[in-house]
């Protein structure tokens, strides 16, 4: 599959998710099971791809390098209110940082 | 057309208006200053810059398109578990719609562009306001406003990125690690939360030395199917869909919805 048959049908998918909300009728997702799940999926899916894009090489082997460290500081940095950029290029300057000192 | 839709009888004061539009726009910037990373994260990715902007016109919703580019960067053959990750997180956006639907009141070409607009950023600024002639406003000028500034850095975060060269020298790969924290940062609100995204990484991690690029994500979006059996009540603030058809929500009443929803794309 090519990356732009990907990046087509996941645009299509994700407006007619959008879609749905605006025909369905409220009844059918309004259980307080589903609404559990529901709130719970992204939640699963993000701390999924932080595991994955921090501990895991591009073959798949689990792998200990800056990016560890740069997630680390980048947790501090929530912990400490800031805004979601200077969290991001918090994480890029450790990384490249220690990188640049020679590193993994 | 007039961003506003028909307001009824209940005419929002010129003061109350300025201030929905205040705050739509505050969101809109804050929102659009994370579109530069998207795009710079995306070309690091291997995307080209028109695949980058397309993803920002098209997908629009800023966590799937980050979960979308992550996982086609970690291997050529992630497109399906690249659609399948972006798509799961954009089912929150439907249940965003199943509400805003009924404070919008849209027929036709008007609705597929709410639907498209329908998002964290719009659905939290229009279900925090009082009435509905504010949340409608709130809504639509904080979907149009984010959707033309997330575009716009969108396009300059790419530029940027594709003329750096090697990302991991930039520590790029890093950055997308950080990004996807910072989107869960606001979700984790109760212990159960917590506990579900531990679950969901650890699984993650061991699952990926066994399967192919993408794969382990969707293992662990398992996870969540546990929170539907947790005995406990867990303490999330549910997603933001209780919108009421006839009067009012307090400001109360849906502070927990917006503060839920506001801090994420």
């Amino acid at each position: 599959m090519s990356t732009w048959t990907a990046l087509l049908i996941a645009g299509g998918l994700a407006f007619v998710l959008k879609f749905l909300g605006y025909v369905v009728p409220a009844s059918w997702l309004d259980g307080e099971r589903t609404t559990r799940i529901t709130s719970a999926l992204p939640i699963a899916l993000l701390a999924a791809l932080v595991g994955v894009q921090t501990l895991t090489s591009s073959s798949g082997a689990i792998t200990l390098d800056s990016r560890a460290a740069a997630v680390g500081v980048a947790i501090v940095a929530l912990l400490l209110r800031a805004p979601f950029i200077v969290v991001v290029i918090l994480g890029a300057a450790v990384a490249a940082g220690l990188r640049l000192l020679g590193l993994p | 057309m007039s961003p506003a839709g028909p307001v009824g009888s209940t005419a929002l004061t010129p003061e109350r208006r300025s201030q929905v539009v205040r705050q739509a726009l505050s969101v809109a910037v804050a929102t659009g200053t994370y579109g530069i990373s998207f795009g710079a994260l995306s070309v690091a990715a291997g995307l080209s810059i028109l695949q980058t902007q397309v993803l920002s016109l098209l997908l629009f919703s800023g966590g799937s398109q980050f979960a979308f580019v992550g996982v086609i960067a970690a291997g050529a053959s992630g497109g399906p578990a690249a659609i399948a990750t972006s798509t799961l997180l954009g089912v929150r956006n439907g249940l965003y719609g199943l509400q805003v639907s009924r404070m919008l009141d849209v027929r036709g070409l008007r609705k597929a562009l709410a639907a498209h607009l329908t998002i964290d950023e719009s659905t939290a600024v229009g279900v925090a306001q009082p009435e509905t002639a504010g949340a409608r406003l709130g809504f639509w000028v904080t979907g149009l406003g984010v959707f033309v500034l997330w575009n716009a850095t969108t396009l300059v975060g790419a530029v940027v990125g594709d003329a750096m060269g090697d990302p991991r020298q930039y520590g790029l790969d890093a950055a997308a690690a950080a990004a996807f924290c910072a989107l869960l940062w606001p979700r984790l609100k109760s212990k159960d939360a917590v506990a579900i995204a531990v679950l969901a990484a650890v699984i993650a991690v061991l699952v990926a030395p066994h399967a192919p690029a993408g794969v382990p994500v969707l293992v662990a979006a398992c996870t969540a199917l546990l929170a539907g059996v947790w005995r406990r009540a867990h303490h999330d603030p549910p997603p933001p869909h209780r919108w009421p058809d006839q009067g009012h929500a307090g400001p109360a009443g849906t502070a927990g919805a917006a503060g839920a929803a506001g801090a994420a794309p």
